[in-house]
C-alpha cells in the first residue's frame, strides 16, 4: 500500500498562468471563439464576442443559444478543475440550461462559473451569461461532472 | 425538389436551416418524412471537443439537439416561425465519437403557452443514445 500523501498542487494559480491553454486545444471551442479571462480557486470567467457565424435568428441577429451551452459548459468544466488540487479532467454529466432573455446582436457575453462542491468523484457547478452584470442575466446553468481518473500509460480506460 | 417532402413544413425546415447561420456553421441538415424528422450531423473535424480521444463536444451535440428539438415543434406547429426555448436539460450518456451524429426530437406536450419536448441523438445504434435533451419552448406568437 501506499501510504505516501499525494502531492498538493494549486490548479488554479497554474491555469491562471495559462489562461487559454485548456481551450485553445479544443476545436470546437475556437470555432465558438470564446476567450477564458480569469481563473480563481473553483471560479473562471471568459468572454464570448459575437459573431455572425454563430447567429441562431437571422432577423434579429442574436446569437444561438447553443453557443452559450457550449460556452457554460465549457467555462463550468474549468471551474472543477480549478477547484481541485491535483490536476484531473472532467466530463459533463449533466446540465441545465435557463434562458432568461435573449443576449443583444453585436454584444460581447461575460461568462461565469463556479464549482461550488466536490466530491471524490463528482463536481457540481453553477454558472451565469450576461452583458455588464449578474443583476441582468442572458441564461443561468446548473451542472455535474465526473472526474476522471488518472490515466496510466495511455491505456483506454473503460468507463 | 425532393419528391420525400410531402410535408409543406418540411421545405420551411430546410430554407430556415440554410437562413440560420449557426446551423450552417454546425453543418446540421434534416430529413422530413411526414410528422418524422431526424436531423443529421456530419461530422467534421471541428466538432471535436478533446483532441485526445477524438470525442466530440458536448456543446456541439447539446447545439444540435437544440435545434432538433426547436425545428420538431415548428414542424408539427403552425407557428410563423421556430420557437424560443425557455430551458433545457443535457444528459452526456456516452462518448460522441468522430463520426455522423443522428437525433430525432418528440414532442410530448404541445400546449398553447409551450411546448415540451425530448430529444435524444445516437450514432451506430439507435438503442444506444449518445446524448438526451429534454427542453421547454414558448410557442405564444406575441
Amino acid at each position: 500500500m501506499n501510504d505516501k500523501p499525494r502531492k498538493q498542487y494549486d490548479i488554479a494559480a497554474i491555469m491562471s498562468e495559462n489562461l487559454n491553454v485548456m481551450r485553445d486545444v479544443v476545436p470546437w471551442a475556437n470555432e465558438t471563439g470564446f476567450r477564458v479571462s480569469k481563473v480563481e480557486k473553483g471560479h473562471v470567467f471568459g468572454l464570448q464576442p459575437w459573431a455572425e457565424h454563430l447567429v441562431g435568428d437571422p432577423e434579429s441577429g442574436i446569437i444561438h443559444g447553443g453557443v452559450i451551452t457550449t460556452f457554460l459548459d465549457n467555462l463550468s468544466g474549468m471551474a472543477c478543475t480549478a477547484a481541485m488540487t491535483e490536476m484531473r479532467f472532467v466530463a459533463t454529466i449533466d446540465l441545465r440550461i435557463d434562458y432568461m432573455r435573449p443576449a443583444e446582436k453585436g454584444r460581447d457575453i461575460i461568462g461565469e462559473a463556479e464549482c461550488y462542491h466536490l466530491t471524490r468523484s463528482v463536481c457540481f457547478t453553477r454558472a451565469w451569461a450576461y452583458h455588464e452584470t449578474r443583476d441582468k442575466l442572458i441564461a443561468t446553468a446548473a451542472g455535474t461532472f465526473a472526474i476522471n481518473k488518472p490515466r496510466l500509460g495511455g491505456g483506454r480506460s473503460k468507463s | 425538389m425532393n419528391p420525400q417532402l410531402t410535408n409543406p413544413r418540411a421545405d420551411e425546415i430546410d430554407s430556415i436551416l440554410k437562413r440560420l447561420p449557426f446551423a450552417q456553421t454546425l453543418g446540421m441538415r434534416c430529413e422530413v418524412l411526414g410528422d418524422e424528422m431526424t436531423a443529421i450531423l456530419p461530422f467534421q473535424e471541428k466538432l471535436i471537443g478533446n483532441v485526445a480521444i477524438r470525442a466530440l463536444h458536448g456543446g456541439a451535440i447539446a447545439s444540435f439537439l437544440e435545434l432538433t428539438a426547436m425545428l420538431q415543434v415548428f414542424l408539427v406547429s403552425d407557428m410563423p416561425r421556430p420557437p424560443r426555448p425557455i430551458n433545457l436539460t443535457i444528459d452526456y450518456l456516452r462518448q460522441g465519437h468522430a463520426k455522423d451524429l443522428y437525433a430525432r426530437a418528440y414532442v410530448l406536450k404541445m400546449g398553447r403557452r409551450m411546448a415540451s419536448v425530448r430529444a435524444e441523438a445516437w450514432q451506430e445504434n439507435r438503442a444506444e443514445p449518445v446524448t438526451a435533451l429534454m427542453a421547454h419552448f414558448l410557442v405564444t406568437s406575441d
